[in-house]
């Protein structure tokens, strides 16, 4: 164990980078308490603790350290937070150190270093690729006792928290007219032009930081540190009026029409938020995202210390952390060369592996004390928790702490491919880059596989131009920087070293190896997209950002082909995890949906209502008194309102303003009975089809005055209704002269019913005459009350009792309902809530949505003589289908308990008595069911088969999922008052 | 996808309810042939390509459009009210 406290082989330098030594910040890592400073990550934090081993992987639980510092890591990835706030599967290296931070690493038991499970690590042929796939085809029995407990308890990442989130999430919109994604040169370049050009630029990157890979590398601009330079561009952005900045937002999702996904991460909670998801709509989109390095695969890759090569420099040069002691670089390119320079001026010894023959130590190298062997590779490494030790293929062997791997680069075509444009392998550089844009979008630099800084700032500013030039604007006068690259000579494809392919990890987070992609050639799985499901290579978190280009290219050498042909997998968003919390924003518990009350909602509850959800409504059920169960209250108030007066609040109805001379001309065309004779002053039951002859919705329609109508819906079906009026006004018969408007929320209905209820009206109305023959059935007036305050009065009936409807300015309702209540104290007058009132209509036989659940006809329920013969109505011809018209088809009964006071079940099916219960028997079913107070047993509307011609026959009502099987009658469906003397009289 | 409304501008999809293809024509009225119903009704191409489709601007001005949509792409040619199309359609 090295003593931390010797600054000379401290893991942390005592200076440079880009950490505040003066803001130490405190952490626990799997309850060790450590500390960071401020402009850490994670992960440097946990490397500059000494600390590398940071995972198990998922199949096998070899122990793996960190590999990467940006979203390539596919090895790190912790559980944050503690209690209700738990996030798992955040890779460390996107995660921003902060005071208080806690982590764990996942996928070990019971600690990192003493994993159990490691033992299966013996067992790795136990998991070939397509496992699963085999494994399914076992016996059936085996695999839901045996072995899917057993893989559930051993895979999987990280565990997520049940408890609910506290935290909030936001979103929002975002339009500008250039999105930049990434803040590297590019990116940076990009959007100051564009910006001094007066664009309204977006500039989004998913670091804390801006700079990108200036910030990680020691690159010069203008004879300067590069990070001069970023911070000039940062300080003209934060300036400029129309550039907008955000840092901790990652661009993971492009969607059609220039629209993407973003999440921002508040590092602070803003106003108690922790993320925001934007959605951004973009003129145009330069990607700027950069490149991730690829490793070399080789046998024994996978142990902690081995990294990228990329990473070991980001990790020096930014966060000042030494990542070993005794370095091997392994390279296929000129990377190595900085990447041995940039350890051996750390004080690092460095031995330098190039897999080219003709590899020669560049100037920037001489002095430094870096051994080359050259046109030689990595065939093997030892080490438990951390490698000891690499072999060469000519049996070298070189003992280190260390080894750093370039090998190559990919550019981040990810968001590119997600518009469905088709990425193209450039055999230059022997990398996937973008193919024809597919929206308006443009990428740049290190993510177009231009890797050096000049070509990044050239396009850059190439895409600012172009931006610009597209809105018409005067480009500025372009003065570009100068940086210095060092000279990049050209690397040499190495997509894995050969021998031992079996221990050659391509993916260490799901233990792909080189041999698994050769097994799935063997195999058929010879697409890469079968490859990639078969061996789940680059699955998960990784999304293929670490080894999947070698591992195509395995396949391309399998096949004989070239990379090119075999071609990438699809990329699809998220580019990078995103929390679910952030795409729900607030549309959770009581926000999921829009809640629509009553405006005699506070009036119910002031009276004890128990509320139900009815869609988006919240209605009153029933308003128990003292000691009264729901049931007790809803039968009291049946009983009350049959025999003196009740009133119920109807608001939710759905509520239709129609207006213009053609309006009857529309009623007769959306309706399927006649309403060219209907006089001012009445109202009519209407019944509604689709186009394809089913029941859409039924209601009254009041003509309140020459051309002026009143329609009512049902509570569920009043959108689409309304919608339904719209199309046939404006699609179907733009030459009717009618206008439409919705006005439920204008009005407050209350259904005033019983016996009482006339007497109890006029009192409200002393000055109008209420006599059945002044105002009957159907009857519709339209008075003032005191105060000019305007009233709608409609004489129709769902309970079958005498009753009215009385409509009032939304406002006015409760006023109204405490009025009634008052008037007709010694009338008995009573509030009813929506169980009454559904009682009510089942003993009348009225139908509601349970019966209207559109799979019925006309005839079904009973009501084909409302089927005009004379007129063309919507629905007319296609419910006339031999299917629609079939005399045998289930028909509108009532049903009662035969004997007993068995209760009926809604969703019960209807079978003939003396048969097997299955489904060949099956003959219909219960829509509606209820005890009835009025007739004291349980009664029930329901469908059967020929029902009209099977009066007094007794069937079973059987309803296997809560066992019952009960024996009904057949009745009419109008068990109250069938003759309608009580409405009428 | 970002919708044209001939009466709003550019609009976010989610503010439009879809209905479907624009190009099957409606029986007349008085039209008793089943057929005709069934195939205005039912049946649908599902065409590659650009097609006009019906819209209708629900969280917002509430017009039923007609929008010139490419089934492939989803690029968006153009849009027209579902009025001014019927119109034109029987003029």
């Amino acid at each position: 164990m090295r003593d931390l406290s010797d600054t000379e082989t401290a893991p942390r330098l005592t200076q440079g980078g880009r950490i505040d030594r003066s803001r130490p910040l405190t952490f626990t890592f799997d309850g060790r308490t450590l500390t960071g400073f401020a402009g850490d990550t994670l992960a440097s934090a946990l490397l500059a603790n000494g600390i590398h081993l940071a995972g198990r992987s998922f199949k096998v639980h070899r122990p793996r350290g960190l590999v990467g510092h940006r979203e390539n890591e596919p090895n790190a990835l912790m559980r944050l937070g503690t209690g209700d706030r738990l996030t798992p599967n955040l890779p460390a290296t996107l995660v921003e150190l902060t005071d208080g931070l806690v982590a764990e690493s996942q996928n070990r038991w019971p600690s990192l270093k003493y994993d159990l499970q490691a033992a299966s690590g013996l067992l790795k042929p136990m998991f070939p690729a397509g496992f699963y796939y085999k494994t399914f085809m076992w016996p059936a029995a085996f695999w839901e006792k045996l072995y899917e407990p057993a893989i559930r308890r051993a895979a999987g990442l990280g565990r997520a928290t049940t408890a609910p989130d506290p935290d909030r999430y936001e979103r929002g919109f975002k339009h500008c007219d250039l999105l930049v994604v990434g803040a590297g040169p590019a990116g940076l370049t990009a959007a100051l032009w564009a910006g001094r050009a007066g664009l309204h630029v977006i500039l989004a990157d998913q670091d804390s930081e801006l700079g990108g890979s200036l910030l990680t590398e020691r690159s010069t601009i203008d004879g300067e540190p590069a990070s001069l330079w970023v911070d000039r561009v940062a300080g003209e952005l934060a300036r400029l009026d129309t550039v907008e900045v955000m840092p901790r937002t990652s661009v993971f999702g492009y969607y059609d029409h220039n629209i993407l996904g973003a999440v921002e991460r508040l590092p602070t909670a803003e106003h108690g938020a922790r993320e925001r998801y934007w959605r951004i709509e973009a003129g145009r989109v330069t990607l700027a995202a950069g490149a991730l390095e690829r490793p070399i695969p080789f046998p024994d890759n996978d142990r902690p210390g081995i990294m990228l090569a990329s990473a070991v420099r980001a990790y020096l040069n930014r966060w000042a952390v030494r990542t070993g002691t005794r370095a091997v670089v392994f390279a296929n390119n000129d990377d190595g060369f900085s990447t041995a320079r940039d350890l051996s001026q750390a004080g690092i010894a460095v031995t330098l592996v190039d897999s080219r023959a003709d590899a020669e130590l560049p100037r920037a190298l001489t002095g430094l004390e870096v051994t080359l062997h050259r046109g030689r590779t990595i065939v093997g490494s030892k080490g438990r928790h951390r490698v000891s030790a690499v072999t060469l293929d000519d049996g070298t062997r070189l003992p280190c702490d260390l080894v750093a791997v370039a090998g190559g680069w990919n550019p981040v075509v990810n968001l590119h491919s997600q518009t469905g444009a088709r990425p193209r392998w450039d055999s230059i550089r022997d990398c996937f880059v973008p193919g024809q844009p597919r929206q308006n979008e443009s990428s740049v630099g290190a993510c177009a596989g231009r890797f050096t800084t000049a070509e990044a700032i050239q396009d850059g500013a190439h895409a600012a131009v172009e931006a610009i030039r597209a809105l018409g604007k005067p480009v500025p006068e372009l003065d570009l920087p100068v940086p210095e690259d060092p000279p990049a000579g050209r690397g040499e494809a190495l997509w894995y070293v050969g021998g031992r392919d079996s221990h050659t990890f391509l993916d260490p987070q799901h233990d792909v190896t080189v041999a698994d992609v050769k097994l799935a050639h063997r195999e058929g799985y010879r697409s890469v997209e079968h490859m990639k499901r078969y061996t789940t290579l680059g699955m998960a978190t990784d999304q293929g950002r670490f080894g999947n280009v070698n591992g195509m290219a395995v396949m391309a050498e399998a096949r004989g082909l070239s990379v090119a042909e075999v071609g990438t997998t699809t990329f699809r968003p998220p580019y990078t995890p995103v929390s679910v919390g952030a795409l729900a924003g607030r549309k959770r518990q009581r926000t999921f949906m829009p809640l629509r009350r009553s405006p005699l909602h506070d009036w119910a509850a002031d009276r004890g209502a128990i509320f139900a959800e009815a869609g988006l409504w919240q209605r009153s059920r029933a308003f128990p008194q003292a000691g009264e169960s729901l049931r007790e209250a809803a039968f009291r108030e049946t009983t009350q309102t049959r025999t003196h007066v009740g009133i119920c609040d109807v608001s939710t109805l759905g509520k239709i303003d129609i207006q213009g001379p053609d309006a009857p001309e529309l009623l007769n065309r959306v309706y399927t009975n006649g309403w060219k004779r209907l006089a001012v002053g009445r109202a009519r039951y209407g019944l509604m089809l689709r186009e394809d002859g089913h029941v859409m919705d039924d209601g009254t329609t009041s003509c309140l005055a020459e051309g002026h109508y009143h329609m009512t819906t049902t509570t569920g079906q009043a959108p689409k209704v309304m919608s339904h009026l719209e199309w046939c006004l404006q699609a179907l018969w733009p030459e009717l002269d009618v206008q439409v408007q919705s006005v439920t929320d204008q009005w407050a209905g209350l259904a005033v019913a019983g016996p009482n209820s006339r007497a109890l009206l006029q009192r409200l109305l002393p000055g109008v005459d209420l006599s059945n023959a002044a105002f009957p059935f159907m009857g519709v007036g339209r008075y003032a009350l005191a105060g000019g305050v305007p009233l709608r009065l409609f004489r129709i009936s769902f309970s079958g009792e005498l009753a009215y409807e009385v409509n009032v300015p939304a406002d006015y309702g409760p006023a109204l309902a405490d009025k009634l209540l008052e008037l007709g104290e010694d009338l008995g007058a009573i509030p009813y809530g929506l169980e009454a009132l559904d009682v009510m209509r089942i003993e009348k036989g009225h139908v509601t949505a349970g019966e209207l659940d559109g799979r019925t006809t006309a005839a079904d329920l009973g009501m084909a003589g409302l089927m005009s013969s004379k007129k063309d109505f919507i629905g007319r011809v296609l419910a006339q289908r031999p299917g629609m018209a079939d005399p045998s088809r289930p028909r509108l009964v009532g049903l009662q308990c035969a004997d007993g006071d068995e209760r009926i079940r809604a969703g019960s099916h209807l079978l003939p008595t003396g048969t097997q219960t299955t489904i060949d028997f099956d003959e219909g079913w219960v829509s509606s069911a209820t005890w009835s107070p009025t007739f004291g047993r349980h009664i029930a509307l329901g469908f059967l088969k020929n029902g009209g011609e099977r009066m007094g026959e007794v069937v079973r009502a059987v309803d296997l999922v809560r066992g019952h099987d009960v024996q009904v009658e057949v009745v009419s469906p109008h068990f109250y008052d069938p003759e309608g003397t009580r409405q009428r009289g | 996808m970002r919708i044209p409304c001939p009466v709003c501008g550019a609009r976010p999809s989610e503010e439009f309810t879809y209905r479907g293809d624009a190009r099957p024509v409606r029986p007349p009225m008085d039209s008793s042939d089943q057929g005709a119903w069934v195939d205005y009704l039912f049946f649908r191409d599902d065409e590659r390509g650009r097609i006009k489709e019906q819209w209708q601007h629900t969280g917002g001005c509430r017009a039923w459009i007609v929008v010139d949509r490419d089934t492939a792409t989803h690029a968006v040619h153009g849009s027209e009210l579902a009025r001014d199309a019927a119109e034109g359609g029987q003029a």
